[in-house]
């Protein structure tokens, strides 16, 4: 990734961008997201199939928006999130310089929204492929034994809330589950309790999920919760014919309608 | 042992089928006396979360119902509560939650009839369901079968 750090470090000794945001490898070995400042440090940055974390969680951060312009490392997911985010009015296209990263690995040269918006229109959009088998086993269970399937991952919830703290969607600075007055979901970890705490999760980001996956990868006890938005996911393309982040213009499908929606469980 | 009667909560907005529900007692139909309705400015007010929140509480069946499309007090509130019940739906489903155990309506001010109907057929349906004993256990789950699984 020689592309990346000599990219990294011009963008910085030009001063076009205040910070960049990337990968590097922490002292005991680990992959972790680092945030360059200083352009004798941009040889730090690399880019491995490791590197699986979704940076574009860290746009919406005002400790990071002060840093000035952001360069960002941003494979496919990433470039779909900072998409939601400007079709979402959370950042503009200005704050941002992307530094792509294809499929293979390899550095893209990204000039402007659209070139982005092109290169994500081109990709493969649906669920990663080890996500869609157990979505595929999961709804080929009967309905008492997914309410079961479900009970028993959500017990292991302990309400750390990584899920949404992971999510790049999830920036609202006041959270649903902070409101207590009243208090719509309980403080304390149960199963029920979890369950509704889920349910409200994956409505809240239903239309807008990209699928990255991140929340279940965040989730210390292992729950996988991504697959409740993902299922969203897909259900929204089947329904709706959209899939979230590949358009700087889209309105998220929740928050517009369109008189011909059809179902067929309204009487 | 008595006959189980369901308890039924509907959610309805306030300009369609709550009239609607007027209309039904002015024209003197007789309908289910198990539900018990809750009153919204509009069907998009209407929160997912009151769903849960109504059979957390005991309700073994909810209505949700306001006005046709097209004819929504605010334009566009019955549109986009559309849309979220479709999601709502699907995800409930998903995570293995009765979804038979929730109609989805819309009455117009001028059916008095049909409110009679939704309410008698839905009902009807939850009798033959019963309580709904899986949501209800899972609610009042002891304290200690929590800890046992940690």
């Amino acid at each position: 990734m020689n592309n990346l750090n000599v990219k990294a470090r011009k963008l910085l000794e030009t001063k076009v961008v205040g910070v960049v945001i990337g990968f590097e490898t922490g002292p005991t070995g680990i992959v972790r997201p680092a945030f360059i400042t200083d352009p004798s440090k941009a040889d730090t940055l690399i880019y491995d199939e490791h590197c699986t974390q979704n940076l574009a969680v860290y746009l919406t951060k005002p400790e990071v928006k002060k840093l000035g312009k952001i360069g960002i490392v941003a494979p496919l997911q990433v470039m779909r999130g900072i998409m939601m985010l400007i079709s979402e009015m959370q950042i503009t296209a200005d704050d941002i310089i992307v530094l792509g990263i294809s499929s293979k690995g390899e550095l893209l040269e990204i000039s402007d929204i659209s070139v982005m918006q092109g290169l994500i229109e081109k990709s493969e959009l649906s669920n990663p492929l080890k996500d869609k088998e157990l979505l595929d086993k999961l709804t080929s269970l009967s309905r008492e034994e997914r309410f079961k399937w479900w009970q028993n991952e959500l017990s292991k919830c302990i309400k750390c809330y990584a899920c949404r703290q992971a999510c790049p969607l999830c920036y609202c600075t006041r959270c649903f589950v902070e409101v207590n007055q009243p208090q719509w979901i309980q403080v304390q970890s149960n199963t029920y309790g979890n369950m509704e705490w889920h349910i409200l999760r994956a409505m809240h980001l239903a239309g807008r999920c990209i699928s990255c996956g991140e929340c279940g990868r965040a989730c210390p006890v292992g729950i996988p919760c991504h697959l409740l938005t993902m299922y969203l996911a897909d259900e929204t393309f089947r329904y709706f014919g959209v899939r979230a982040g590949t358009s700087d213009k889209m309105k998220s499908v929740l928050s517009v309608y369109d008189p011909g929606d059809k179902e067929n469980f309204i009487i | 042992m008595p006959e189980f009667e369901p308890k039924i909560v509907a959610f309805v907005c306030n300009w369609c089928t709550y009239a609607g529900a007027d209309l039904t007692g002015t024209s003197r139909i007789k309908y289910s006396p198990n539900v018990k309705i809750i009153r919204f400015p509009c069907t998009g007010r209407i929160d997912f979360m009151l769903l849960l929140k109504a059979f957390a509480n005991g309700a073994d069946g909810i209505i949700v119902s306001g006005c046709h499309p097209n004819d929504c007090h605010y334009t566009s509130g019955n549109f986009h509560a559309k849309r979220r019940w479709i999601m709502f739906k699907e995800l409930m489903d998903f995570m293995g939650i009765d979804m038979n155990r929730i109609t989805f309506s819309w009455v117009s001010a001028a059916e008095g009839a049909k409110w009679a109907e939704v309410v008698n057929t839905t009902s009807a349906r939850i009798k033959e369901l019963g309580p709904y004993v899986s949501y209800k256990e899972l609610v009042n789950r002891p304290i200690e079968e929590e800890v046992k699984n940690e």
